[in-house]
């Protein structure tokens, strides 16, 4: 299996620099951070990666069994590590990511320098009993689902070989509506359902490396409170409270995002 | 539109009097202002961070909200239903970002009365001259009709969806009618038999069964009705109680091929011929040795294989026999031969042959065939079967048609049958000569 390929790994920026691997959420690809890779390449390694299912991900390596759960992504995280071997790197997952990054350093702290969580929740669903809000119902989820079939958004069954399998001629698929969010809906749903249906509440106190928790002022899908909750459970983390607003801060506010990043990243040297 | 009004060497028509004036009397009403508040469409400009900064009298009155309530206030997401919110933020938003705009996209508004509204929404960022984006303005469309159709059209494939599955059902039941539930325990004999089913949609042709017959004396037969579907499955019904009642009536494998034959023309006559292939056979058992003596008849239908205690394995030809149910008398080949301690026969129907390799255009054929049972034999019924059936998944979808295996074995004695001692002296009996009636 070559993950490079599978995960459509990119390292670019200065070599041997101090290394930053951004992993996206749900909806898009790794071009939801092209705003804010010029500012990180000038100082560090940047590794930016598709997850499997995602953007020029390879889709045969995808499978129900291996991606139902957090795991088989946070294994790919792992693997991505090993595979580059660039010694440990700071991570910066966005939303569902930053529980994959918890998770993978949870499980091999020695691969993480730090972790940036970007607009984290470690739950989406309401736990009254525990006196947690995460914002939405179960229903509320099976509303999404509906609006995914509603808008496949420029994928059809009839594209994606063009899309996937081009890696050669990257600008075939660039040239598509919508491609950065085009997935197989199959594969949407579940990966929705990993995403807004998983509870990692009880993981974020299995983190032992340096964190950075950065909410938006203002995220429909990830309030404040819920940014509070993953500081304060994760000992030794730091919050900041980004300006920007809406829950991709990278694309609303890049050169605040990517400053929080990096100033995070010299701390860890 | 050529209007009169000017030295553009664009004058009026002679044969149409210029009341134009009358004509455009009416856009005059249309201000730039009244079109934007009164368009077939909602308008909505939000900031950046998509605070609502102006909206059009149309979207107002179609949500029931007052200018004042959502102006300033609401963001455009606060209109959207929750999980239309989560697809907003992790698809609508960042698309937009990214590329400037983004169209078409289905979502569901919540008016001010808590009812939903299925709209098409379509955005693009306004950018400032320095380059800078500054707003977002958005349309949004009335899709209350397309979405009841497209959920028409839903619930349709999912009907559809259902009946399929019922035909299928229905396809799968009947074809098992056809078919024997289990073939006769015949003493001293090891009986196996496999249905493939190439499709789930349509019931197959072929057919087989094992049955007694008067003292000590065993049937079968193994055929193919002609084409697919309910109209071959009622000649498949007729040819299967036919053979049993001609068997009972004459034993003699020729005489009930032509009684077959003589029924199909009776029936079918005339406009719409129905035919099949159909191998027949009478099992008498022979000696004391254990054994049987078999007369196989054959109307068109592909050779029996013989698999031979020795390890070889040839087909029993029978050629000459004439499809059953084309001419009032139809030719039908005989061969008679023994069947010994450790041999095995073996029927097929041609979906087997006929299948496609992986070589295109390629069939399996006859001689692929042979080779594949000289590597088996000496074997026993169930294992004939067992290595055709996993033959048959290896083909996979190459197997277009349906395929009815049936095998007989006249076990060896006691603990011989695991040896398959390839290495016993073969008693080289050639196939016996056919005999054509």
């Amino acid at each position: 299996m070559d993950v490079r390929s599978r995960n459509q790994v990119r390292v670019s920026g200065q070599p041997g620099g101090a290394v930053v691997m951004l992993a996206h959420g749900f909806g898009c690809d790794q071009n939801l951070w092209r705003l804010v890779v010029p500012t990180l390449e000038r100082e560090f390694t940047v590794v930016l990666f598709d997850h499997v299912g995602a953007g020029r991900s390879d889709l045969s390596a995808w499978s129900e069994d291996r991606y139902s759960g957090m795991d088989g992504y946070v294994d790919d995280v792992l693997e991505i590590c090993r595979e580059l071997d660039l010694g440990p790197v700071t991570f910066v997952g966005h939303s569902v990511s930053a529980m994959m990054g918890v998770l993978a350093a949870a499980r091999h702290p020695e691969y993480f320098a730090g972790l940036v969580l970007l607009a984290p929740s470690p739950c989406f669903i309401d736990d009254p009993a525990a006196g947690y809000r995460g914002g939405f119902s179960a229903e509320d989820i099976e509303e999404l689902l509906q609006s995914l079939d509603a808008n496949y958004l420029g994928w059809s069954g009839a594209m994606a070989p063009v899309i996937m399998g081009n890696p050669e001629r990257p600008e075939l698929g660039q040239e598509l509506t919508n491609s950065f969010c085009a997935t197989d809906p199959e594969i949407a749903r579940v990966f929705a359902r990993v995403t807004f249906l998983s509870d990692n509440r009880a993981d974020l106190a299995q983190v032992a490396v340096p964190t950075l928790v950065a909410q938006c002022s203002s995220d429909a899908i990830a309030p404040p409170e819920v940014g509070a909750f993953v500081q304060a459970q994760i000992k030794g983390s730091r919050l900041v409270t980004l300006n920007a607003t809406g829950h991709c801060p990278q694309l609303s506010a890049p050169e605040e995002t990517a400053q929080a990043i990096a100033a995070f990243a010299r701390t860890l040297r | 539109m050529c209007r009169n009004d000017g030295d553009q060497g664009c004058g009026p028509d002679p044969g149409q009097p210029p009341d134009d004036d009358r004509t455009f009397a009416a856009l005059l009403e249309d201000s730039v202002e009244d079109l934007y508040e009164n368009a077939p469409c909602g308008y909505l400009s939000t900031l950046l961070d998509g605070q609502i900064a102006k909206v059009n009298t149309t979207l107002l009155d179609w949500l029931g909200y007052k200018r004042a309530e959502l102006v300033g206030r609401r963001k455009f997401s606060d209109l959207l239903t929750t999980g239309g919110r989560l697809y907003h933020e992790t698809h609508f938003a960042p698309l937009l970002r990214m590329q400037g705009k983004i169209s078409g996209i289905a979502l569901e508004l919540r008016a001010a009365d808590g009812s939903r509204m299925p709209v098409l929404v379509t955005s693009t960022v306004k950018s400032g001259s320095d380059g800078q984006p500054l707003l977002i303005r958005t349309t949004v469309f009335d899709a209350r009709d397309r979405r009841a159709y497209e959920q028409e059209l839903l619930r349709a494939r999912q009907e559809a969806e259902r009946e399929r599955e019922r035909l299928q059902q229905l396809a799968t039941t009947l074809q098992r009618t056809l078919l024997p539930p289990a073939v006769g325990n015949v003493p001293g004999l090891d009986v196996a038999a496999y249905y493939h089913i190439a499709s789930t949609d349509e019931v197959g042709g072929d057919f087989y069964d094992l049955f007694p017959l008067a003292a000590g004396t065993w049937g079968l037969f193994l055929g193919d009705v002609c084409g697919k579907g309910t109209e071959a499955a009622a000649v498949t019904s007729l040819a299967r109680y036919t053979l049993r009642a001609a068997a009972v009536y004459d034993p003699d494998p020729a005489a009930v091929l032509s009684n077959l034959n003589t029924v199909l023309n009776h029936e079918y006559n005339g406009t719409d011929p129905r035919f099949c292939t159909v191998i027949f056979g009478l099992l008498t058992p022979d000696g004391d040795q254990g054994g049987f003596r078999i007369v196989l008849a054959s109307g068109g239908h592909p050779p029996a294989l013989l698999l031979r205690a020795d390890g070889t394995a040839d087909y029993l030809p029978t050629p000459g026999g004439q499809l059953i149910g084309v001419v009032p008398d139809a030719d039908i080949a005989t061969i008679t031969f023994r069947l010994d301690p450790g041999d095995t026969l073996l029927l097929h129907t041609d979906g087997l042959t006929e299948a496609h390799t992986a070589v295109r255009g390629e069939r399996y054929g006859d001689e692929a065939l042979l080779d594949f049972v000289r590597a088996l034999a000496p074997t026993t019924a169930q294992g004939t079967i067992t290595a055709v059936r996993d033959l048959l998944g290896t083909l996979g979808t190459g197997v277009d048609d349906d395929t009815a295996l049936l095998a007989v074995h006249v076990p060896r004695a006691d603990g011989e049958e695991q040896q398959r001692a390839r290495g016993t002296p073969a008693r080289g009996a050639p196939p016996p000569a056919p005999s054509s009636r």
